[in-house]
């Protein structure tokens, strides 16, 4: 498989990325480079077996459902970089 | 003054006993060795001499008698302390402090440690190198011209430049073990599950792990010591008993199982693309035979998948990464872009402006291989591989106690050798990347030099939570091995 500068414009939108012309052409080279390296894994037959999302084995972890603080508001808006009326603040969503 | 942070922890904690020396008599000491070296190592990413003073005098105000009580430790930068930065080295978090401390903060806090400030790393632990920073990179104390490997450089650094007795790193494909090796210093990746990751900026959830980086291997049992234990804030974390790690140190390996993969020979087929390791095996060579004669038994194994470990990380950890990584958008914290049309366009410029290139590489990789008509072909295919390359430690380990290889291919390389070429970068961790994979427990010590001088690392892997058999094998080398160990020249 081989990607596109128009690929990578693609999935830089789903990512939520700008990027350059520059960039586009630049990862468009590299990733052709990883994933022709990274295809090596299709020499491998794995019919049969399960995928692996966690090394070590997990069970569900569930808690009494108790009420507990949580972060105050002030707290959770510190960091904003825009703020107002104890809400974060953003541009315009719907135009 | 006499710079206090040239000791080990357990020979700081007789000379504080015997001195009846105040924490701030060692945040004066730190201060003084952060002026005399920093400018040439550049291992800090955040360092406030002032704040530092006060914290110690906060320290002496009353008697703790915790298990680090006013030991420095130096912490990577994308673990969480309340009020204080924490930006992973990335321009995205800048002016970032967290609302609470990491359950490991909470854990030193208690035991009464010195807390130094924030060490350098590769943005978001993306490199080998530590010279993806969003500051500057750090340079290796043996030779400043060269890398201290990555992405926990910074904590390695300054612990092989005594400006630091102690620190912390984190490890989702070598970033502990690496920078330990071409440091020279001591690094441990717990097993998944033993340390909580709660305040742990995530980069990879199923591979990231916090561990020590240490002058030696008994410093590395009490730091680990300090931070396990299952943490209801983290569902990952494992609900089992912590032994004591302090009773792993043991000098002796008699009857021990210690498996050699054939695969990992370093000739072998997967290292034409890295630079020639000849000297690194013939240390690597010495350490086992050392062993051997100190009553271990060498049992040959295989591990034929690793050949394809550097492949499958990279898929899972950049799909990981990819998730993770979206919720820096310029809503509720670090950078915003000034000058946006609506939401989507904010993101965007956002997004675009304060991630470094390797994090824009890592993100793009990672959506791809999760996009719809590829997850298929690359991340379920990486996720069954895994399970092939667990398989292989599970069958190793019905034959050998423990696992020996080389931490790195090499050691360390002048800054700017590879970082115009991401593969390249990326097979340097073919020796650290399977055991995070497989999730199991791994040390790094340093074993000799090469003949520039540069430390070399040995790795001992072993099986789920079975850290104690990495600490009495590390131990044991520690105590017999006959090289001369040298401290860089600042």
């Amino acid at each position: 498989m081989s990607i596109k500068k128009d690929t990578i414009r693609y999935v830089a939108d789903l990512a939520r990325i700008g990027l350059s012309e520059q960039e586009e052409e630049l990862f468009a080279e590299q990733l052709n480079h990883i994933l022709a390296y990274v295809d090596q894994l299709n020499k491998l037959d794995t019919k049969g077996i399960e995928p692996m999302s966690h090394a070590v084995s997990m069970s569900n972890v569930l808690r009494d459902d108790i009420l507990k603080d949580g972060l105050s508001n002030s707290d959770a808006l510190n960091n904003a970089p825009e703020k107002e009326d104890g809400s974060f603040k953003v541009p315009k969503i719907i135009e | 003054m006499e710079e206090f942070t040239k000791y080990t922890a357990s020979e700081l904690k007789k000379k504080i006993a015997q001195d009846s020396l105040t924490a701030s008599d060692i945040a004066s000491s730190v201060v003084t060795r952060y002026d005399k070296v920093e400018e040439k190592v550049k291992g800090f990413a955040h360092f406030d001499k002032l704040s530092l003073l006060e914290r110690a005098k906060e320290l002496d105000k009353e008697p703790c008698t915790g298990d680090l009580s006013k030991v420095p430790v130096v912490l990577k930068d994308n673990i969480c302390v309340k009020d204080e930065l924490t930006t992973c080295s990335s321009n995205i978090l800048a002016g970032f402090k967290p609302p609470y401390d990491a359950t490991v903060v909470t854990k030193l806090k208690e035991s009464g440690a010195l807390l130094l400030g924030k060490s350098n790393m590769d943005e978001f632990a993306f490199g080998s190198s530590c010279e993806t920073s969003c500051y500057y990179p750090t340079n290796n104390p043996y030779d400043i011209e060269r890398v201290p490997g990555g992405s926990s450089g910074g904590s390695a650094a300054l612990v092989a430049a005594d400006e630091t007795v102690l620190a912390l790193g984190s490890d989702t494909g070598g970033s502990i073990r690496q920078p330990a090796s071409l440091c020279g210093v001591v690094g441990m990746k717990p097993t998944y599950g033993r340390v909580s990751r709660y305040g742990l900026i995530a980069f990879g959830s199923s591979l990231d792990q916090i561990g020590p980086i240490t002058k030696n291997v008994s410093d590395c049992a009490g730091l680990l010591n300090v931070i396990s234990g299952h943490d209801p804030m983290d569902s990952t974390s494992a609900d089992i008993p912590v032994p004591d790690y302090m009773g792993s140190l043991v000098g002796n390996v008699k009857g021990l199982r210690i498996g050699i993969p054939k695969e990992y020979d370093t000739e072998s087929l997967f290292l034409d693309k890295v630079v020639p390791v000849n000297e690194t095996g013939v240390k690597i060579k010495e350490a086992i035979k050392l062993l051997k004669d100190l009553g271990a038994e060498v049992v040959d194994i295989s591990l034929p998948h690793t050949k394809y470990a550097v492949s499958v990380y990279y898929i899972v950890g950049c799909s990981e990464a990819s998730s993770n990584l979206a919720r820096f958008d310029g809503v509720e914290y670090g950078h915003r872009a000034k000058h946006q049309d609506a939401l989507i366009d904010m993101y965007k410029k956002t997004r675009e402006e304060a991630f470094g290139s390797e994090a824009k590489r890592r993100i793009i990789l990672g959506t791809y291989t999760l996009s719809s008509g590829y997850y298929d072909a690359y991340y379920l295919k990486a996720q069954k591989v895994r399970n092939l390359i667990k398989q292989d430690f599970d069958d190793a380990f019905s034959r050998c106690d423990i696992i020996l290889t080389p931490t790195s291919p090499e050691t360390a390389w002048l800054k700017g050798l590879k970082i115009k070429d991401p593969l390249l970068m990326y097979l340097s961790d073919i020796f650290t990347i399977p055991a995070n994979l497989a999730g199991i427990p791994a040390v790094s010590l340093p074993c000799g030099y090469d003949s520039k001088g540069l430390p070399i690392g040995l790795q001992f892997m072993a099986k789920h939570f079975d850290e104690e058999v990495l600490l009495r094998a590390a131990y044991t080398y520690e105590q017999n091995a006959t090289w001369q160990r040298k401290k860089p020249e600042l």
